[in-house]
């Protein structure tokens, strides 16, 4: 079966530059909106909020956790504070707040964490995450976001504003291929198929879903016909998406920037241990911290290009049919 | 702002919330004791001295102040001080069933159970941040509305205490009055053994901030200091308050030992004869 769609992949802005952008569109709608900075508001992108409305930016200093308590405070006042730092910092740092300031009694508190996974590139391990999914999702009621490319994150920050609760949206520091065309329409929880297939499916979600179209028409030109979907919401999971992968394709690879036994592939294996096994392969960072590289190169070292995602699909198409 | 309540009024409510103290902790079987019975005057001046602008018939009163128990073990007093006030969500006859499964008085303030509380609080060094959320937030919208959060002695030994500070005077959220409950001690002992916090004054000075001293269980001390705070413009002001732990019991007083243990029933029998 041929590939449905012939994906462009043409380069895009940054997801956080995307971010950036949709909060000054939201802040001309709503005088509510707030954007909430520990002193990177340059590499956040809210300094272009900053700029248009400067009594409505909370500049923090470098203080994260100060910062997410300041974000809990404004919420408690009817404000929607988006507070922005790199994620690895605002998660890491600043996650007891995120648990007793934020989470516990359920505020409408939008974090967003820039610079996520291992393609921040040259400044190395201290400042790139590689857990914000796994702590993003141990916050009960949080919902957890993980745009693709410049189009999702514009529609995921606008339905993150518009839902009433605490959100995570993870965003990366690259210019990453667009996916979308500007009308595609996002709900929080449902997850997009990209592309369709039978043999497979590939879900993903970030910078990873490029990579899954790309490892898709790999795989295609071999004959197998992988399925591509992007999980964009990982808290709540789309299971019913999930459980028809696993139904229709019989084999499922997980794709993540992120260490491989805390993240998206996790989650997902769970849903599938609970409504239909299948089997299943998971793409991801192996029990360590990268290091200093270009991006590019970062990914393919510590494997997560599409030639791996190919082969995983590979294996796991090997072990159904060897059943 | 006027003084709402005569001295006597004050005492005797104060009386009344220390009794209400001993009995939830002791029937509970745990909790912290001291630190909630060294907070009572300032509570009490608060919620019965007219400082803090609420109305128990209107929680969700958009111009109404805000209290904030970032001390959140506590938890007993403003409980008490609440159920007094006559909140409907905080009833008087079920402050006996503090720490009990399903109990709006949880061990330590949860919204989600008591739903008049401000913040959720309990883990130590976060309510001057979202104090100073709310003070900006407030500032912005132009509602009236302070803030009032009460730290405790030990509690501001947490790094967050001071980039709130740094935050507060930075933005000059003059809305917003904090309160250091200064008892002395902490849940391993004399705060001077575990962490001084000396000199108290001079660091809240030089982060910024209006500082008052005064004596934590005197109420005509506290309603002055509140009244200047209101009217310092440009900066938060902080209250140090010197207080007693385990204040108003004679066999708790300056005990570390009650900071988190609670009376036996002999004990409280004893307490509450003192405090008739």
């Amino acid at each position: 079966m041929a590939l449905k769609t012939r994906y462009e992949l043409k380069l895009g802005m940054a997801t956080r530059e995307a971010f950036g952008r949709a909060l000054v569109e939201l802040g001309r709608e709503n005088p509510d909106i707030m954007a909430v900075d520990a002193d990177l508001s340059k590499s956040t992108f809210t300094h272009l909020f900053a700029k248009e409305f400067p009594e409505r930016f909370v500049s923090c200093g470098i203080a994260e956790a100060n910062m997410v308590g300041v974000a809990a405070g404004l919420a408690s006042h009817g404000k929607i504070p988006f507070a922005a730092s790199f994620s690895c910092f605002l998660l890491n740092k600043a996650f007891e707040q995120l648990r007793v300031a934020v989470a516990y009694p359920g505020l409408n508190v939008k974090i967003v964490g820039t610079h996520s996974g291992i393609s921040i590139g040259e400044d190395g391990p201290s400042q790139m995450s590689v857990e914000e999914i796994s702590l993003a999702c141990s916050l009960p009621g949080f919902v957890v976001l993980a745009p693709a490319d410049e189009v999702a994150t514009r529609a995921l920050v606008r339905a993150a504003a518009e839902h009433v609760g605490p959100v995570f949206i993870r965003t990366g520091r690259p210019r990453v291929p667009i996916v979308y065309s500007p009308d595609q329409r996002f709900e929080i929880g449902k997850a997009i198929q990209l592309l369709d297939g039978d043999d497979v499916t590939l879900i993903a979600n970030g910078l990873m879903v490029a990579e899954c179209i790309r490892a898709a028409e790999i795989l295609d030109a071999e004959g197998i016909s992988a399925r591509v979907l992007d999980l964009h919401t990982v808290k709540p999971l789309d299971r019913e998406a999930i459980r028809r992968a696993a139904v229709e394709t019989g084999a499922i690879v997980v794709a993540e920037e992120h260490l491989v036994d805390c993240g998206t592939g996790v989650r997902v294996a769970q849903a599938v241990a609970e409504l239909h096994p299948c089997v299943m392969e998971f793409v991801g960072i192996q029990n360590t911290y990268a290091e200093s590289g270009p991006p590019e190169a970062l990914l393919e070292k510590y494997g997560l290009t599409a030639p791996h995602i190919a082969a995983a699909a590979r294996r796991a198409l090997a072990r159904k049919r060897g059943r | 702002m006027q003084p709402t309540r005569s001295l006597e009024e004050l005492q005797a409510i104060a009386k009344q919330i220390r009794r209400h103290i001993v009995e939830m902790t002791g029937a509970a079987k745990s909790g912290h004791p001291g630190g909630s019975l060294s907070a009572v005057e300032i509570l009490v001046t608060l919620f019965f001295g007219g400082v803090l602008r609420h109305d128990p018939k209107r929680p969700d009163w958009p111009e109404r102040d805000r209290f904030i128990l970032s001390k959140g073990h506590g938890a007993p007093a403003l409980y008490a001080v609440l159920a007094e006030c006559g909140y409907e969500a905080a009833p008087r006859e079920l402050l006996k069933t503090l720490r009990k499964l399903g109990s709006p008085y949880q061990g330590h303030p949860d919204k989600r159970f008591l739903p008049v509380l401000e913040a959720s609080t309990g883990s130590l060094g976060q309510g001057l941040s979202i104090a100073m959320g709310m003070g900006f937030a407030a500032r912005l919208n132009g509602n009236p509305s302070r803030t009032y959060v009460l730290l405790g002695d030990g509690e501001i030994q947490e790094g967050q205490i001071w980039e709130a500070a740094m935050f507060g005077a930075y933005h000059k959220i003059d809305n917003v009055t904090a309160i250091v409950d200064y008892n002395k001690m902490q849940l391993d002992g004399f705060i001077k053994d575990v962490m001084e916090v000396e000199p108290l004054v001079a660091k809240w000075q030089a982060f910024g901030w209006h500082v008052l001293e005064v004596d934590g269980h005197s109420f005509p001390a506290l309603f002055a200091a509140f009244t200047l705070a209101r009217e310092v413009r440009g900066k938060p002001t902080v209250i140090i308050a010197h207080t007693v732990k385990g204040k108003g019991v004679s066999f708790m007083e300056n005990n570390p030992k009650f900071h988190g243990v609670a009376p036996t029933p002999e004990e409280v029998e004893l307490a509450l004869k003192e405090l008739a």
